[in-house]
């Protein structure tokens, strides 16, 4: 049987860097997988070339066992990729955001909208223009798109960025719960997340 | 049937050597060409009867401005491979045919407007040739500059790349809207190029300067594209094995 | 590394779970997900009310500046006005295009287009009929009370439709332009180099256009020319913008 995620030997140059030098990984459902390495190690890049943002030079990214390059859109459907920074408008309340951002790719009631928001805190200011928010408030929005959005394989940037104790044990939670389900989360950043640690493994990755 | 020569092209090693191998056969092909067409052009074919030598300035014009379209034709079918199939020495040869065809559409508008001087009065005319050649000009200005913008040369290619096939796409439509545009405001142009009643002694020698500017744009090409390759793989080992050869 | 496959893993497909289930299908309708762009969009666009003003402003502006320049006389500005209204409405148009993907490219919402499973094309397509609603339909509206200054006061059903027709094309060609210069630092004068060459056939049939409904004479053809370009625009240019973002992207 295939893995649900693999990923075959990638290589990566960026100019006249060579940021991935081979490498592979392989991840079954209920598994999560944390990236580690000193920063400019190519955590993000990795995480980029695995959603299909990036090409890699050499080297493929499978999906049960399929080229994701065959159907990018289908692949696209069944993951989420939270980077850096959240996506969200500076102009739109946080619902509003929510609601645009996981409106596009499938329907989702109202009422399960401010449950997500709810879960994660935010339903205080749920109605507040993101400009006014911190930062921290505006992880926890992201957070309710990985509530709200069901899709089998998380891809996460330092999830737990600006987040206070309660908000790391929020993603530790979240992680959880999307890896009982049978879900597969790809976690970059040096923090260790609070999930159950049998199901937790992690991959260094050299500096180039 | 095998797709070895395929693959082949996309290496950058084999690429190289192939151009080396290549030029000096175009260079020649193309100076003895444009030697004997400037010769027949100039000496041999005879004075057109309305308008004197002044037309043999056409040896000069229409070939650059048949190559102005050639090379960005060559280049958005470059790009389109270089996309499609990630292949990068294709990028190369995009990118190394932008200066070359834009010196070829600047040498067609400045011969035109020459042309001009003698036949209209004026350096600049309206004319629907001249005003797509200088569109065309500015097709080649956008794709260089863009290039030149992204500092990522992977990025500047593929972007670039993206231009120049939505550009050759663009191509007819302008040229073909420039003419409409020619045709409501004044009598159809009198520079006629390649009209059939061409005597084959003035036909001659502009179909041999046609060939020799195709083979000029050849070697010029691949002597360009070696340049781009070493600087593409400056880091490459191959390199000093090359240039040490 | 690499774990070994056991015969106790869950699969991922099929989900157990009913909610899962949802996801793993395509999601949303695209006809939903082009809606809620264009939505969102236009609600972005209604809270900074203030900045949609700024292209009809620099349309008024540029058509003032003819009569200072050329001459008061109305006779003489009637016969260049569909030039200065074509030219100014291209302009302006070009001037709102620097805004149509660089927020959004900013904040990171065209990667998570890219990633929504959705066609990018098709999204984008949606982000460009805002851009046209809020810019090109708005300049359609006013152009003529501009050609009123310029003396013209017969056919201005034509003139509307001739830009509102012509401002279609030119924000779908904008659309490529302006992906493809995503990320560029100053990127205001190269979007206008790119940009221009692109959009000479739509100034050539959209003045013709103005010219002959101001003139009283049929406009049908070539406004049938411009219809034509901004059915192609619509069919290719996305198309080539999602292709521009996607290596904005990389």
């Amino acid at each position: 049987m295939p893995h649900a995620l693999e990923a075959e030997n990638l290589q990566l140059w960026r100019a006249e860097r060579h940021v991935l030098r081979g490498v592979g990984f392989a991840l079954d459902a209920g598994e999560c997988l944390q990236l580690r390495g000193a920063n400019g190690a190519g955590k993000t890049t990795l995480l980029r070339a695995v959603c299909g943002l990036l090409y890699p030079d050499a080297g493929r990214i499978l999906w049960e066992g399929g080229d994701v390059r065959a159907d990018l859109a289908a692949y696209h459907a069944r993951l989420i990729y939270i980077g850096h920074e959240p996506p969200l408008k500076p102009d739109l309340s946080a619902l509003e955001n929510l609601r645009f951002w996981i409106g596009v790719r499938q329907a989702v009631p109202r009422p399960a909208l401010e449950a997500a928001l709810e879960r994660v805190g935010a339903d205080r200011w749920s109605r507040r223009a993101v400009r006014t928010l911190s930062a921290g408030q505006r992880r926890r929005v992201a957070l309710a798109a990985l509530a709200l959005l069901a899709v089998p394989l998380w891809l996460l940037d330092e999830p737990t960025t600006n987040l206070d104790a309660d908000g790391q044990q929020l993603v530790g939670t979240l992680i959880d719960e999307q890896l009982a389900r049978g879900g597969l989360v790809l976690a970059a950043g040096h923090h260790a997340l609070r999930v159950a640690a049998a199901r937790v493994r992690s991959l260094e990755l050299p500096l180039g | 049937m095998s797709w070895t020569w395929f693959h082949r092209l996309g290496s950058p090693p084999y690429v190289y050597g192939l151009a080396r191998r290549l030029t000096p056969w175009f260079a020649w092909g193309a100076g003895l060409l444009l030697l004997c067409g400037l010769y027949g052009g100039l000496v041999l074919a005879p004075p057109d009867y309305r308008q004197g030598n002044d037309f043999r300035i056409i040896y000069v014009h229409a070939p650059s401005a048949w190559m102005s379209l050639m090379v960005y034709t060559t280049m958005a079918v470059a790009a389109a491979v270089g996309l499609i199939w990630r292949m990068k020495v294709a990028h190369a040869v995009a990118a190394s045919c932008a200066t070359i065809g834009a010196s070829f559409t600047f040498a067609a508008l400045v011969t035109g407007s020459l042309w001009g001087v003698r036949m209209w009065g004026t350096w600049w005319e309206w004319d629907p040739r001249l005003t797509s050649e200088l569109i065309l000009l500015f097709l080649y200005l956008g794709y260089m500059g863009l290039r030149a913008a992204i500092e990522d040369t992977q990025r500047a290619d593929r972007a670039s790349g993206l231009l120049a096939v939505v550009g050759v796409v663009n191509v007819p439509i302008i040229h073909y809207s420039v003419v409409w545009w020619n045709s409501l405001h004044q009598a159809p142009s009198v520079m006629r190029l390649g009209k059939p009643t061409m005597p084959p002694a003035m036909l001659l020698p502009l179909l041999i300067m046609l060939a020799g500017f195709t083979l000029l744009f050849a070697a010029l090409l691949l002597v360009r594209l070696r340049g781009e390759i070493l600087n593409r793989e400056r880091t490459a080992a191959w390199i000093r094995e090359a240039l040490e050869a | 590394m690499g774990s070994a496959p056991s015969a106790a893993a869950p699969s991922v497909t099929p989900q157990p779970d009913a909610a899962r289930e949802s996801g793993t299908a395509r999601g949303a309708p695209a006809l939903t997900a082009a809606g809620l762009v264009l939505l969102r969009d236009l609600t972005l666009a209604f809270r900074r009310r203030g900045e949609l003003l700024q292209p009809l402003a620099f349309f008024a502006i540029v058509t003032t500046l003819f009569p200072l320049a050329v001459s008061p006389e109305l006779s003489r500005l009637r016969e260049i006005a569909p030039g200065v209204l074509w030219v100014a409405a291209l302009l302006a148009a070009l001037l709102a295009l620097e805004f149509l993907f660089r927020d959004d490219a900013h904040d990171g919402t065209l990667e998570q287009y890219s990633l929504s499973g959705q066609s990018l094309a098709w999204l984008l397509l949606a982000k460009t009929a805002a851009h046209w609603l809020l810019t090109g339909l708005p300049l359609a509206l006013i152009a003529p009370f501009a050609a009123e200054s310029l003396g013209v006061s017969t056919g201005l059903a034509g003139v509307v439709a001739s830009v509102a027709v012509g401002t279609v094309c030119l924000s779908l060609i904008g659309s490529i332009s302006a992906a493809l210069t995503l990320g560029i630092r100053r990127s205001g004068v190269l979007l206008s180099l790119l940009t221009l060459p692109l959009s000479l056939p739509v100034l050539i049939f959209g003045a013709r256009a103005t010219e002959l409904a101001i003139r009283g004479l049929p406009y049908t053809a070539p406004l049938e020319l411009l219809a034509a370009l901004a059915v192609l625009g619509v069919t290719l240019a996305p198309l080539a913008a999602a292709a521009a973002v996607r290596i904005s992207l990389e």
